[in-house]
């Protein structure tokens, strides 16, 4: 703004008289056509934000499709596209029929559900807490779920539907908890962070317990529950999450307005018209139902929840929903980081192992930055 | 009180705070050593306890015959068994006691923990490294490892909790510890898991127990622990400047910065050679340290050795209980103590103001 009712409008009281109306009338229009101008330069930012989050998406759909086609394609067989084509539609096609339709399908299909949800989840629990490490599988969400899986399959022997279940159910039990004690007078992010971590110290060295009196026969089952894998990745683990995705999905992604929203702190939230005790609620239940149907599918694949929430931040910036894309990244990573573990090291290392490993120094880097901006995605 | 006669008049009410100090300090100082002599009585008591309470049922004679001379016969024998895990585990509670009550004294955090700081972890992943790689099997090549791997990550996780506004804070240092425990716990399972005949052993390790104390394996860390309680001992005094904020006890005299990095250095290891030789254990350094202080208060030259007597007696409770809850099965001390720490942490987090956090 160089023009000189600017400088007017700075400076002192116009004088009176006809110079001074027409100063006025000057201020005012000026004025207007700031105003105008300022809007126009934040639609356009916004339009701009909203083109690169949709070019965002489609690039990540297009990752995941392609990362997808590639754990069809290679393994320690490779098949022709037609092959595989052939397959996906029901056709006969030899051994390949066993190979991708029962083994590799099902394995990716469980990696792309599993990763949404820990990825979605993971994002809701991180905006709604307004701390990138609070995801769930640091404050004991995935925690109190692996311990209850391991539970159930050493020490009540139960079988894979039932121990879904019971994940679930504990996953939910634990995340209640932890709301209720870390309840008073209201929930403060930070004591539920703590809280949180203190419960899941607890819960894993009730499973290194639990894993202790395993039969040697159970241990690579449970271990599945200590780190995450999709070794044993079949239809009927696919179902259930794929159900969870279908009813708790839409939810949580219809909070991402009252969310974004309540990020402004809980009074300023009250003041436009969000109830934010009932955001939370809602937002907490259902990013915990998809964490914990993710682990009762394959274990709490470690820092896929919490890593996709911010690498979405990275990438977006900070005044765009991460829920969506964050999903999308989630799928992405557990799919690529399952086909690194099974065919890139020679060691057919599980997808948590992986993860795990990969997500430590972006982790690190990740506490170094936020910790200088003080906080925030 | 007024014996100094009325020429000091005006200056009496000064004088009579200063004098009447001293015998509420003697008084204070009684009643310590009261508790101190209650905590030895108490730790004395665990240990009979911990001789006699087993999955072998023997008599108190028995024990009382080991103790006096060598054992004769299976019940002695099996009595004879139980004193190195019983001196194992006094030592490693006192050790991680005082080693969580320094690192509360250095980061004036009351969070402060080598469990929680991952301390412990990175002892673990050295060690685990140490087997994969180095084919170690000893306890001797065990501490070396462990030292290493539990200074790095005590580094790390200080630098990392405490850049940025506000420096170390609890919320900061607790993420941090937690976040780097879960990163290098997969480090060990992407080691540990492709190598099937060295999981079970780290397996054992890991969990964390006094069970496998043996003699060599307890003097292979004493010395490490003899240096280690001497240092913390030593930096009892500038703990407690430290205590009134950096400025204040650089106001004092106390170099800071040199005061910190010993006792630190002292902490790393006591809980390193405890790891060493028993796995990680959690939650022993951050109870007993918050139990102690309300018998003693903050002077860190009570706290110490009240922390260390109540770690001690805290592990051998541990043991005991995990030996007789599930005879012949045993619980590790680990989960018995993350059973009984975890509700004090929630505690203390639900106690302290969260602007104070």
């Amino acid at each position: 703004m160089s023009d000189p009712a600017g400088g007017a409008r700075t400076g002192q009281p116009t004088p009176a008289g006809p110079a001074g109306v027409s100063a006025l009338a000057a201020v005012a229009a000026a004025d207007r056509a700031e105003i105008g101008r300022a809007a126009g330069a934040l639609g356009a930012a916004r339009a701009a934000r909203r083109a690169r989050r949709r070019w965002l998406i489609g690039l990540l759909c297009a990752a995941i499709a392609v990362a997808f086609a590639g754990s069809l394609l290679f393994g320690q067989t490779a098949y022709s596209p037609a092959t595989v084509v052939r397959v996906l539609l029901g056709q006969d096609a030899g051994e390949a029929t066993f190979a991708v339709g029962r083994l590799r399908l099902p394995r990716a299909v469980v990696g792309v559900l599993t990763g949404f949800c820990f990825g979605l989840g993971g994002a809701a629990f991180q905006t709604m807490l307004r701390n990138p490490l609070a995801s769930p599988d640091i404050i004991g969400i995935s925690a109190g779920a692996s311990t209850a899986g391991a539970f159930g399959i050493i020490v009540l022997s139960l079988g894979a539907a039932e121990v879904s279940v019971f994940a679930i159910a504990a996953g939910l039990l634990v995340a209640l908890a932890i709301y209720l004690l870390s309840y008073r007078g209201g929930v403060v992010g930070t004591r539920l962070i703590l809280i949180g971590i203190g419960v899941g110290a607890m819960l894993n060295s009730l499973t290194g317990y639990v894993l202790s009196q395993a039969d040697q026969w159970d241990l690579p089952e449970a271990n599945r529950w200590l780190t995450g894998s999709l070794n044993n990745a079949q239809w009927q683990q696919a179902l259930p999450v794929a159900v969870a995705l279908v009813v708790l999905a839409p939810v949580l992604l219809g909070q991402s307005r009252n969310l974004a929203v309540s990020q402004l702190g809980d009074e300023a939230a009250a003041g436009l018209g969000v109830n934010v005790t009932r955001t939370r609620l809602i937002v907490v239940v259902a990013a915990v139902g998809l964490v914990a149907f993710g682990t009762a599918a394959a274990g709490p694949i470690a820092f896929v929840a919490f890593l996709s929430g911010p690498i979405v931040a990275r990438l977006l910036g900070p005044h765009s929903s991460p829920l969506l894309p964050a999903g999308l990244v989630g799928a992405l990573l557990v799919l690529l980081a399952d086909f690194a573990g099974q065919h890139l090291l020679g060691l057919r290392l599980p997808v948590g192992v992986v993860t795990g490993v990969l997500g430590a120094p972006y982790l690190i880097y990740l506490i170094v930055r936020s910790n200088r901006t003080g906080g925030g995605l | 009180m007024n014996r100094q006669g009325p020429a000091t008049a005006v200056t009496a009410p000064v004088s009579a705070s200063a004098s009447a100090a001293p015998p509420a300090r003697r008084r204070a100082a009684r009643l310590r050593i009261l508790w101190l002599l209650l905590l030895v009585a108490l730790v004395l008591a665990l240990v009979v306890l911990s001789l006699r309470l087993g999955s072998r049922d023997v008599s108190w004679s028995d024990v009382f015959a080991v103790l006096t001379g060598p054992p004769e016969g299976f019940d002695q024998a099996s009595i004879a068994r139980r004193i190195p895990r019983t001196v194992l585990a006094l030592l490693a509670g006192a050790a991680l006691a005082v080693s969580g009550a320094v690192m509360q004294g250095v980061t004036r955090n009351p969070l402060a923990d080598p469990g929680i700081l991952g301390v412990n972890m990175g002892a673990s992943l050295a060690v685990v490294i140490g087997i994969a790689f180095f084919g170690l099997s000893t306890a001797d090549g065990y501490i070396w490892f462990a030292l290493v791997g539990a200074s790095v990550v005590a580094v790390l996780v200080y630098s990392i909790g405490s850049l940025g506004r506000g420096g170390a804070t609890p919320l900061k240092l607790a993420l941090a510890g937690a976040a780097t425990a879960a990163a290098l716990s997969s480090l060990v399972s992407a080691i540990v898991l492709p190598r099937a005949n060295i999981a079970g052993g780290v397996q054992a390790w890991q969990l964390g127990g006094v069970g496998g104390g043996t003699y060599p394996n307890i003097r292979t860390v004493l010395p490490f622990l003899v240096v280690g309680f001497v240092i913390c001992l030593l930096t009892a005094r500038g703990l407690n400047s430290l205590a009134l904020g950096d400025e204040l006890a650089a106001g004092l005299g106390e170099r800071v910065a040199v005061t910190r990095a010993v006792a630190a250095l002292g902490a790393v290891l006591l809980c390193a050679a405890v790891t060493a030789i028993a796995g990680p254990i959690g939650f022993v350094g951050l109870v007993v340290p918050h139990a102690c202080r309300l018998l003693t208060g903050v002077d860190h030259r009570w706290l110490l050795p009240f922390s260390a007597l109540g770690g001690a007696a805290l592990l051998t409770l541990a043991d005991v209980v995990g030996r007789v809850v599930t005879p012949p099965a045993e619980i590790e001390v680990s989960i018995i103590t993350a059973l009984i720490g975890a509700p004090l942490f929630i505690a203390i987090v639900r106690r302290r103001k969260v602007t104070a956090l």
